[in-house]
């Protein structure tokens, strides 16, 4: 390490307060927004002082939205619930089908393998609003429409390709004659797959999911059209805040906040997994 | 002892389609007798590697058969071979130590533990590698990861070891102590092995027998000294040895009872006819183009010889490497002695029949050597 400078110490510092205030605090903003009422939010000048409320996540978890209009139903627990249900089952079925799958292109090239894993990028690449009409009248027709069967098998549509390319390379990575020697010390393929390659592919594993965990409770469109209020997740229950009184900003901080919660958690618990997994060190032969 | 550990008949490797990919390895007909070591010795893309990955059963063999102990397996998963390997990459385990790598090799045998502790200790005691049992693959250096899978491949009980370049990454001195070492352990024991080497010196102090490769064809498999006196062919001749033989290529001329060699630039080389069998004349009078060979310490100095103009004269501590421009070509020679030629000095050079090797001038197969000439 070289020495720094006082000078240059300083001037990091400044550097990297910089960027993280500027990161930070939208989220900041939002997390005072979610104890504030309406009222105090659209104060001019805007004020960092007020008087917290716990209303606003009152009427979440209560589900009765008093406004001035009178007293609205609130699905967003039952949205919550439904974004942890669709994204956790997606991201698993993604899991299954997909590191076997990412563990077969990275080790076997045969006829074809570098075009089936490219047509299942490729399905990243179509914006959905272009897939959303067609799918949504094949859904009624095979009355998928509004089921969590039909949510979760467009999802794969966003988990899979995620899943099968950064596996796929981080199986490339591994030298196919650790699994050679374990195989030629008198074990089946299927066993070295599960005692080496899962394993060493770990770390890769555990960031795939994460991300393809974010991309599918961050979804909105497919949940929004093929999926009726029980089913929606809180991308597209957030909406419910726009009423005819007006938007309630106060509800729509707190929603995000509860919302942002489950991700963050994950991520920070897979943080501390990954650091522990990549530290294991020389994978490649 | 003649029990046929290994058979390869008829194999050919090709990467991409059968007849139209690379053709890696070329019509391989190889046997291994029980209790044998051989090399396979050659340059890189020879062929050696991937011949020893379809009998690992890595790589799939494109046409032909492999039969271990007697019975075919080509077709078979590695697991079901039986066969033990010490790859180039070393391919150890990540989280697990030196000691755990070599032990779990046995694992699949299910010995009681004190007998794999045993085994274990003997064979860290073979390596030298006792100290590093305890450490992870990771923080070890290239020669102690090679020394600890040389360990897991060596601890097993298996019809047939490979060896992939086992000692590449070792300092010299213990690939010398080493070398002997693991001859030693192998031959006690009566396994059987294959190494996969570019290294000349270690093919011929461990192997019984050598198949040198080139081109993914087998140029010749035979035992090192005969595979040094009499090469099948040129490519053999100038590939196993070192400083590696002189070749020129000469024309033939017989009249009265002489045999002459025409080398470039006029270079005249005369053989009285009763230098040569009765055989050997009749198949050189049958060509008009050979190639000579003669190893460099074969080349005497001598001076009614044949005239050369030395380029290089190098004192190596315990011989002299002199290089010589002789028939446009150079003609390195190999002494005991220290000399003191200057360089742009004038010797005569003698070459003695009974060193001479003639290979055709076309195909390169050997016709004589010298030992037959005389």
């Amino acid at each position: 390490m070289e020495t720094t400078s006082t000078l240059e110490k300083t001037l990091r510092l400044i550097a990297l307060t910089l960027v993280v205030v500027f990161f930070m605090f939208p989220i900041f903003w939002i997390f005072l927004m979610s104890f504030q009422t309406n009222e105090t939010i659209l104060a001019i000048p805007p004020s960092v002082i007020f008087t917290p409320t716990l209303s606003n996540y009152a009427a979440l978890i209560t589900g009765k939205l008093t406004t001035a209009a009178g007293t609205l139903d609130i699905a967003f627990m039952r949205n919550l619930m439904n974004s942890i249900f669709l994204s956790v089952t997606s991201v698993a079925i993604a899991l299954v089908l997909g590191v076997p799958a990412a563990y077969a292109f990275a080790r076997h090239k045969f006829k074809g393998s570098e075009d089936i894993a490219f047509t299942l990028l490729s399905f990243r690449f179509a914006p959905p609003l272009l897939v959303l009409l067609p799918l949504t009248q094949y859904f009624q027709w095979l009355g998928l429409s509004d089921t969590y069967f039909g949510l979760i098998w467009v999802y794969q549509l966003i988990c899979l390709p995620l899943i099968l390319w950064i596996v796929r390379g981080y199986f490339e990575d591994i030298s196919a004659d650790v699994e050679y020697a374990y195989r030629i010390a008198g074990h089946s393929w299927f066993a070295t797959f599960r005692k080496i390659a899962l394993p060493l592919a770990g770390p890769g594993i555990a960031a795939a999911g994460l991300l393809a965990f974010i991309f599918a409770w961050n979804n909105f469109v497919f949940a929004l059209v093929l999926a009726s209020a029980d089913k929606q997740p809180v991308t597209v229950g957030a909406l419910a805040f726009v009423t005819s009184s007006g938007i309630q900003y106060g509800q729509i901080a707190s929603a995000i906040v509860l919302s942002v919660t489950p991700t963050l958690a994950l991520a920070l618990y897979a943080q501390r997994y990954l650091v522990e997994g990549l530290s294991l060190g020389a994978v490649k032969g | 002892m003649s029990e046929t550990a290994l058979f390869i008949k008829g194999v050919d490797k090709f990467y991409g389609p059968i007849d139209h990919g690379v053709h890696a390895v070329k019509q391989l007909n190889m046997d291994v007798k029980k209790g044998e070591i051989i090399a396979l010795l050659g340059s890189s893309g020879c062929g050696k590697t991937s011949t020893l990955r379809m009998v690992a059963g890595f790589e799939a063999v494109s046409r032909g058969t492999i039969s271990l102990k007697g019975r075919e397996v080509q077709t078979f998963p590695p697991v079901r071979r039986n066969v033990a390997m010490a790859f180039e990459g070393y391919s150890l385990y990540p989280p697990l130590t030196v000691r755990e790598n070599i032990a779990f090799a046995l694992k699949a045998s299910k010995l009681s533990q004190s007998v794999v502790d045993e085994k274990v200790a003997n064979i860290a005691k073979l390596l030298e590698i006792e100290d590093i049992m305890g450490r992870y693959p990771s923080s070890i250096s290239g020669g102690q990861q090679q020394r600890a899978s040389l360990g897991r491949a060596l601890i097993r009980d298996a019809d047939l070891h490979l060896l992939d370049e086992p000692m590449g990454q070792l300092e010299p001195q213990l690939r010398a102590l080493l070398r002997g070492r693991i001859k030693h352990f192998i031959k006690e024991r009566g396994l059987t092995a294959i190494l996969v080497t570019h290294d000349q010196t270690e093919a011929n102090a461990l192997a019984d027998r050598i198949a040198v490769m080139e081109g993914g064809v087998l140029q010749q498999f035979d035992t090192p000294q005969m595979i040094k006196e009499r090469p099948a062919n040129l490519f053999t001749g100038t590939f196993v040895g070192e400083p590696p033989m002189n070749v020129f290529s000469a024309g033939i001329s017989g009249s009265g009872d002489t045999v002459s060699f025409g080398l470039n630039e006029g270079v005249k080389l005369d053989y009285k006819v009763s230098d040569f069998s009765h055989e050997v004349r009749a198949e050189l009078m049958k060509r008009s183009k050979v190639v000579l060979g003669i190893r460099p310490y074969a080349v005497r100095r001598s001076d009614g010889g044949v005239g050369a103009r030395v380029a290089v004269n190098q004192w190596l501590g315990d011989q002299t490497h002199i290089a010589a421009d002789f028939a446009g070509g150079t003609m390195v020679l190999v002494e005991h002695d220290r000399t003191n030629l200057a360089i742009g000095e004038n010797v005569g050079i003698r070459l003695d029949p009974s060193s001479l090797h003639v290979f055709d001038g076309d195909s390169g197969k050997a016709i004589s050597h010298g030992q037959e000439l005389a």
